[in-house]
């Protein structure tokens, strides 16, 4: 097994792809020849995508190659492969949120960071499995079965986005797009060994993301690397007038960023997601990695953030909540599964029954009651009125430091079946969630191992819409990662 | 915060939601759900009462368009996955017992 926290050396990055076909040194069709090959040999052990388009993707490719021999510039995604989770509507490809009751849908429109994608000159090879409706954090609650890690095929990838992280990290596509939720990006991205960002709340357009949580879902990108990942965030990145929470600018710089070092940035360790619940080889490796950016000039300093203790609280009852809403849609009648019933009533009942899963289930059960007459007030509003609090105590840290540093996950990735129990498998969000309900970006860089030698993620968080300070941050944890192993 | 949730509260809610459980399912959910409940009564020791409530992450006003006409998905586009049509419409079951 090779260093976990190290993408292999012998794969070409995005940027070395994009560049080189760009410059007509390398076709795009033997660039996804490659991957295909990758995908051939070892999918059958990892199960990243619900559905592989060789086809659909050696014509995109072609159609690259074609173009750069007619002397134009296909994007600065050129001939990159590109991984797509299987929440994000592509047109005329099935899209299933690896749920039974949309199995075999074909979406009729593109979601917009797929458009994008497809502009930018980057290959769609596949979709990728994913918990169902982006519901859980191992990709063990898929109804087309669990994905594996490909740095231990008998432990969990993460999830949800745990076939995005996944494709990435065993070489079938330098590129992936993942939704975060409470996490769904940077734990699964920890899991692996890969880089895994979410964005500011707004930042990337969700026009056909299949929602879950309205308020807090975000679609970002996976990569072997931070430099790959601000590549693909400036792409996808930008205001889109189809979605009504797209922040009206333009997309962010980020690659000019990279290099500039953290001489002088103030950097705050949280208290609080350091200690009770995280494992001490986790907390370890955050801990160096905090004295690494220390060496490279920050200042770095712990700082309490009192309110994301109860972050969990509020999370597990406003995300389904609104996913009790969201999930309403699913009815049998314009789309998806129908088992047919007398009548309408009888027959949604009969095709929700059939076609969501036990989590997605609870969810909605659980969100329907947090919304229930009696029921609102207790639950519902107080948890909105918590994460009034958490937005608070970052807003106050913020005003002291430039980025906060915590564990991506409370610990490497687990066995798969080792968490059965719902509320335990919730507590793998507690250092992703914060920012989720804060609408913050936050972003998971790979820096060493655990005690088992699988991968630990850190992660960088950074107050609204501070993506160009936090991708500095991570180049300088990533070169930091680098030269210590 | 309330009592803890009951098997009853459970069946119900289901109803809801448009789900049918077994009772196996009730008992199950019963239970987890209730520790999820538990977990989350860590808030309740929180002075909330002067706290705003928070919806969305951004302070949003209302995102309007130009009233323009513009391309948009085909009557026969938007039908195309559905289970049943007829006459450019969604087809469903009985609905409120009249006749199909």
């Amino acid at each position: 097994m090779k260093d976990p926290s190290v993408p292999d050396p012998t794969l070409p990055t995005a940027l070395e792809i994009a560049a080189s076909v760009r410059a007509g040194e390398r076709s795009a069709r033997q660039v996804l020849d490659d991957v295909l090959g990758a995908i051939d040999a070892t999918e059958s052990e990892i199960h990243a995508f619900n559905l592989v388009d060789t086809e659909g993707a050696r014509a995109a490719a072609d159609e690259i190659d074609r173009r750069v021999a007619a002397g134009e510039d296909p994007g600065p995604l050129a001939g990159v492969p590109v991984a797509i989770k299987d929440n994000l509507c592509t047109r005329g490809t099935a899209t299933t949120c690896s749920s039974r009751i949309l199995d075999g849908w074909i979406p009729p429109y593109d979601a917009t960071v797929v458009r994008l994608l497809a502009q930018s000159g980057a290959v769609s090879v596949g979709k990728t499995n994913l918990d169902e409706f982006a519901m859980g954090s191992s990709t063990e609650n898929s109804a087309f079965g669990a994905t594996r890690n490909p740095r231990d095929t008998s432990k969990v990838p993460g999830g949800s986005s745990g076939g995005s992280a996944a494709a990435v990290a065993a070489g079938f596509a330098p590129l992936a797009l993942g939704s975060d939720t409470g996490g769904s990006i940077r734990q699964p991205a920890s899991l692996c060994g890969v880089v895994g960002v979410k964005p500011t709340y707004g930042l990337v357009s969700r026009y056909g993301l299949i929602a879950f949580a309205s308020s807090l879902d975000q679609v970002g990108p996976l990569a072997t690397n931070v430099a790959d990942a601000a590549a693909l965030l400036e792409v996808i990145a930008g205001h889109d007038p189809a979605d009504a929470t797209s922040i009206p600018q333009s997309a962010p710089s980020l690659l000019g960023e990279l290099d500039r070092g953290v001489d002088g940035l103030r950097v705050g360790l949280v208290t609080e997601l350091m200690g009770e619940g995280i494992s001490a080889d986790v907390a370890t490796r955050v801990r160096e990695a905090a004295d690494a950016l220390a060496a490279a000039g920050a200042e770095v300093e712990e700082v309490s953030v009192p309110a994301v203790t109860y972050a969990l609280s509020a999370y597990y009852l406003i995300a389904p909540a609104e996913a009790s809403s969201n999930l309403a849609r699913f009815d049998g009648v314009r789309y998806g599964l129908r088992i047919d019933a007398e009548t309408t009533n009888e027959m949604m009942v009969a095709t929700r029954t059939a076609g969501f899963g036990d989590e997605v289930k609870r969810r909605i059960m659980l969100g329907t009651y947090a919304l229930s007459a009696g029921y609102y007030d207790a639950f519902y509003g107080k948890a909105q009125k918590v994460r009034t609090l958490i937005c608070r105590d970052f807003a106050a840290a913020y005003e002291r430091f430039d980025v906060l540093l915590s564990p991506t996950s409370p610990s490497t990735a687990f066995a798969l079946g080792e968490i059965a129990d719902p509320l335990t498998m919730y507590l793998n969000d507690i250092c992703t969630i914060p920012t989720n309900l804060a609408g913050h970006p936050a972003m998971s860089v790979p820096f060493g191992s655990g005690a088992d030698s699988m991968p630990v993620g850190v992660q960088v968080m950074a107050p609204a819409l501070g993506e160009a300070t936090m991708f500095r941050v991570g180049a300088a944890l990533e070169t930091a990662a680098r030269t210590a192993l | 915060m309330s009592e803890r949730i009951t098997s009853d509260d459970v069946a119900h809610v289901a109803r809801l939601a448009r789900l049918e459980l077994t009772a196996d399912q009730v008992e199950t959910f019963t239970l987890q759900l209730g520790d999820v409940l538990e977990h989350a009564r860590d808030v309740e020791g929180l002075d909330l009462a002067d706290v705003e409530p928070t919806t969305h992450p951004y302070p949003l006003v209302n995102v309007l368009r130009p009233d323009d006409a513009t391309e948009t998905l085909s009557s026969a586009e938007a039908l195309a996955a559905a289970p049943s049509a007829e006459d450019g419409r969604f087809r469903v079951p009985t609905i409120l017992g009249e006749a199909p």
